[in-house]
């Protein structure tokens, strides 16, 4: 498989997919928080 | 006066990191086909010679003072349990989650800068001696460090922009 890192879109694109599940992630996290 | 110390502080905050980000785009959408292109017409000494090191100069401290002033400016802060904020945002407790993720994504680009690309860059540039292989082992591990910091820079920005606004998170 090619890494996406040696392209710039490739790059970009996975950049933008890590913002879409870290958004995800911080969503739990601060549910989490608001719930203790 | 602690209301105008944070908005310095965040102020300083936002330049340097527009330095640190804006070096780091500036290799990566840029220099580096810029370079192979010059390379491959006998013309690329000169941007290694002038430009990158200049340009290397002030991408790897603009990293430092972005990082040191936001934990400073984290450290101004309280959080709803009575944590301090650069506490609260790395343990990525509560409402400073969001911004926590954002502060690791920098740390981690942080240490990509001086423990991977600035070492390699140095082997690269002719600073540190090396031999062809080690040059090519160098080149491509600062380009891969270089590129993880571009990806990482992407979801760090959006944490960074919406941290302060909570709503999004609820």
């Amino acid at each position: 498989m090619k890494n996406p890192l040696d392209s710039l879109w490739g790059t970009v694109i996975s950049g933008v997919v890590l913002t879409v599940i870290f958004f995800y992630v911080a969503q739990w996290l601060v549910g989490r928080g608001a719930g203790a | 006066m602690e209301a105008l110390e944070g908005a310095v502080l965040r102020w300083v905050h936002v330049l340097v990191g527009i330095m640190w980000i804006g070096l780091l785009y500036f290799f990566n959408f840029v220099n580096a086909e810029a370079s192979k292109q010059a390379n491959a017409a006998g013309e690329g000494a000169p941007i290694g010679k002038y430009i990158v090191p200049r340009a290397l100069f002030f991408f790897r401290w603009a990293a430092v003072l972005t990082w040191v002033v936001g934990a400073g400016l984290l450290s101004t802060m309280t959080s709803a349990s009575g944590l301090n904020g650069f506490l609260a945002a790395f343990g990525l407790q509560g409402e400073f989650a969001p911004i926590g993720l954002g502060a690791w994504m920098g740390t981690i680009m942080l240490f990509n800068v001086w423990a991977l690309i600035w070492p390699n860059q140095q082997k690269i540039l002719g600073m540190k001696p090396a031999t062809d292989e080690e040059k090519a082992k160098a080149r491509r591990i600062a380009f891969l460090a270089s590129r993880a910091n571009t990806m990482l820079s992407i979801p760090m920005l959006w944490f960074m922009v919406t941290g302060p606004h909570q709503n999004i998170y609820h």
